[in-house]
């Protein structure tokens, strides 16, 4: 599967054509339009549709496109999944997830559209929403029900319903399921998403939170609005002394390998694997914001 | 030599007759000249009282000889709250004057009386920087016979000093003005009525108009100093009720934006200018109305603490952000032609280093040393950009007179570097067309046009070119941006362009640059 930085992932209702047609420009690193709670019931056709369009005409470039589709057990659900699929789009977003079959069942139901319009199988990708406590529960085994899946997010707001109580400033409630996902994400070798954070006056206590996330080991965030682009970018741009020492690491690693060596080795003392994996992502942190590292 | 014929002045003096030949001037005696005021012993307070400048607007119109046919002129300082230019054409219409020319500095929403003088035939021409709502919209569906002649700022102002537009009587709103005929757009004795800030536009008026009125609704003690409008240059006051509303100066075109459309436009704006090679310490900056180019300020802040740069000067149409990196010690000095919100009014009556300037001293584009050709940086809003990089800010997507030229190309002509900042497409409507409907400033002028998917680079400019593209800034070609706004919104269809002129764009320099047919109604 394609190596890539998710650090926003900006939802964009699929009724909304003026923020479809340049959602882009802000350079979020993935778009997710919504099809399934920003759009009432009387719009999920022409949202469909709407979304469908934006996918076929709109040059997207570089940006990943995901589409949150309405539950397969809805009207709506396979109808949305068939339109995405032949869209093009790269990621199907399941809402609600809560066991390991419902990624089978829509695993299925993406691969038979795939067959039937000579779309080369897994091209489509299976992204979950984990927003209940079952969810939680059964992270790892979702995260790890499809060879499409690339990533497991956090819906904060039905998660804290279901558990009984409602988001706080400093999110004690979600730290279980936080690093939960994180965890069932890292054994299954995909990316772990957080939560979005509504609060679009409060950018000092947005970034503590990004700060806070980032810590934990996830890659990136759920965004409403184009204005967290550049406070989550700033938070997942390493420092001139980080990138520095990441330089060196890799060029001992290139050093190494040119010498046929196995040991990696700097200022005399042996590098571990997992401190030139670190040091590789840091790097990929810093191209992704036009710092020239290499 | 004391044979030579002389006179005996009234201080008893003897000056030779050749002498008062030489130099044609006639022997000194008490009231020699019925010119000079008697002396009369009155006070300070006396005088105040006894002003005969002081008269209705009634006999200021009287008494300033105006005929039919005659040129008039305003200002536009109190933008959308302005009362002046409707009261006095509603009293001009009522005594019977026709076929009048009127030479604003621009014209507004609030404007829309003047239709019925228009139909009336009181009002044979206008020339302005702009034209808004429904007289703009009438006009440009054929209202007048004549067509609206558009200027610049600094045009406006060399056409004035050039006599291209002569000015028989200018009626003029101030915020304050002593008996004597001393004017401002504020008052540093107490507060004012009503607040407009600098005066600018309406200096040049002042003192190449044959006849000044100046209308307040503040007249204060003698000195009103500092004064925009000195009173030597002022024939009549007339003292009204309201001359404007204050709150009115910033609706419109200089609103404070939080839209992220604006918002990346602005960023890319900044980033463009930080790497540009102009962002030096010392450097000098102007910023247009429009959301997106008033917020570029806020991003330029960013980079100039960190960076540790102060600018000189700040010119131009000047916002309450321009004020606050002025207090904050980033910004020297403030050159102040028009105040665009009250913050700015404010600062222009409190700042030391806040200076008003007049429209000539602004933006002429005859003088070397006015003070926009040496600016560093300018930045500015469009409505829509074409290929060759000239932009319209005058009519809008369906042919329509919406806006004014202001000081767009006098600034883009005379700053080292003109950022021009305009979205792709607004809508459905795109904004990089092949041609545009107007020209307002011709592409030369332009340098960059920084829209919200990439940066065009005018090819006179390769050398800025090359400093964006090493910082990783997206620079794309022009024609690339024409083509991707086609393909998201199609190309639009031709508008319903009549065959009568209705507008004249004169460049800067007094030249034909465009015309403005009338639309016809579908």
């Amino acid at each position: 599967m394609e190596k890539r930085l998710r650090r926003t992932m900006m939802f964009v209702p699929g009724n909304n054509p003026s923020m479809m047609c340049d959602a882009h420009i802000y350079g979020p690193d993935s778009i997710m339009f919504d099809l399934e709670d920003s759009v009432s019931i009387n719009e999920k056709d022409a949202a469909r549709l709407l979304v469908y369009h934006a996918l076929k005409t709109i040059d997207y470039g570089n940006v990943e496109r995901v589409v949150r589709v309405n539950p397969l057990n809805t009207a709506y659900g396979k109808l949305d999944v068939q339109a995405m699929v032949l869209a093009g789009v790269q990621v199907i977003r399941m809402p609600k997830t809560e066991t390991a079959e419902e990624i089978v069942e829509l695993e299925e139901e993406i691969e038979r559209i795939e067959k039937q319009n000579n779309i080369p199988v897994g091209r489509t990708l299976i992204m979950a929403a984990i927003e209940s406590a079952l969810g939680v529960v059964n992270a790892y085994k979702i995260a790890t029900a499809s060879s499409r899946m690339m990533g497991i997010a956090l819906g904060a707001e039905d998660y804290c319903a279901n558990l009984k109580t409602h988001r706080s400033r400093d999110g004690a409630e979600l730290l279980l399921a936080r690093q939960t996902i994180v965890v069932a994400a890292r054994a299954a070798g995909i990316d772990a998403l957080d939560t979005v954070f509504s609060d679009l006056n409060d950018m000092e206590a947005f970034k503590e939170d990004v700060r806070f996330i980032k810590q934990l080991g996830f890659d990136g965030k759920s965004i409403i609005n184009p204005r967290q682009i550049r406070p989550v970018n700033e938070v997942f741009t390493p420092t001139a002394a980080e990138i520095d020492k990441a330089k060196r690491i890799v060029a001992a690693l290139k050093e190494a390998e040119l010498k046929g060596s196995g040991v990696v080795a700097l200022n005399g003392k042996m590098i571990d694997k997992p401190v030139v994996l670190r040091a590789q992502r840091v790097l990929d942190f810093a191209r992704a914001v036009h710092i020239v590292v290499d | 030599m004391k044979n030579k014929p002389s006179v005996t002045s009234g201080v008893n003096t003897k000056i030779p007759a050749e002498i008062l030949e030489k130099f044609n001037m006639p022997a000194y005696f008490e009231s020699w000249n019925p010119r000079v005021r008697p002396r009369d012993h009155m006070s300070r307070n006396e005088m105040q009282k006894n002003s005969n400048k002081i008269v209705s607007l009634e006999q200021s119109i009287i008494k300033s000889g105006l005929k039919d046919g005659m040129t008039i002129s305003f200002h536009h300082h109190f933008r959308e709250g302005d009362h002046v230019v409707n009261m006095v054409m509603d009293k001009l219409a009522k005594m019977g004057f026709k076929n009048l020319n009127i030479a604003p500095s621009s014209l507004s929403n609030v404007h829309a009386p003047l239709i019925e003088h228009i139909k009336n035939g009181v009002i044979k021409s206008i020339s302005t920087s702009g034209l808004r709502g429904k007289l703009a919209e009438e006009i440009s569906h054929g209202l007048m016979e004549e067509p609206v002649v558009f200027r610049s700022h600094g045009g406006r102002a060399a056409a004035i000093k050039e006599g291209h537009v002569k000015i028989d009587v200018a009626f003029l709103s101030a915020s304050s003005c002593d008996y004597v005929g001393n004017a401002n757009g504020y008052s540093r004795d107490g507060e004012e009525k009503s607040v407009c800030g600098s005066m600018g536009y309406a200096i040049v008026d002042s003192r190449y108009a044959d006849k000044v009125v100046i209308l307040t609704d503040n007249i204060v003690g003698y000195p009103n100093t500092p004064f925009a409008i000195a009173e030597s240059n002022v024939d009549y006051i007339v003292k009204v009720d309201e001359v404007g509303d204050a709150s009115k100066i910033s609706s419109g075109a200089t609103r404070f934006t939080t839209n992220p459309h604006d918002l990346l436009l602005a960023h890319t704006a900044a980033e463009a200018v930080v790497n540009s090679g102009y962002f030096r310490d010392g450097f000098s900056l102007q910023t247009g109305s429009g959301g997106a180019s008033l917020a570029v300020t806020r991003y330029i802040k960013d980079y100039m603490i960190a960076q540790n740069i102060k600018a000189s000067y700040a010119l131009g149409g000047i916002t309450g952000q321009m004020v606050a990196l002025h207090e904050e010690g980033l910004i020297k000095k403030l050159l102040d032609v028009q105040s665009f919100d009250l913050v700015a009014a404010q600062s222009l009556k409190n700042n030391r280093f806040h200076h008003q300037i007049a429209a000539d001293y602004y933006a002429d584009p005859f003088e070397r040393g006015s003070a926009m050709n040496l600016l560093d940086v300018v930045i500015l809003s469009a409505l829509e950009c074409d290929v060759d990089f000239n932009v319209n800010v005058l009519t809008g997507s369906d042919g329509v007179i919406r806006g004014a030229i202001g000081g767009h190309p006098d600034t883009a002509a005379g700053a080292a570097l003109s950022v021009i900042v305009c979205p792709l497409i607004r809508g459905r409507i795109p904004c990089i067309v092949e041609k545009v409907n107007t020209v307002v400033t011709p592409g030369y002028s332009v340098d960059l046009i920084v829209t919200d998917q990439g940066i065009a680079v005018n090819p006179r400019r390769p050398e800025i070119k090359e400093k964006l593209i090493a910082a990783n800034l997206p620079v794309v070609d022009i024609h690339e941006l024409r083509e991707k706004a086609e393909r998201i919104v199609g190309k639009p269809e031709n508008l319903p362009w009549g065959d009568k002129v209705v507008g004249v764009v004169t460049s800067r320099d007094g030249a034909v640059l465009d015309v403005i047919y009338n639309v016809e109604n579908k």
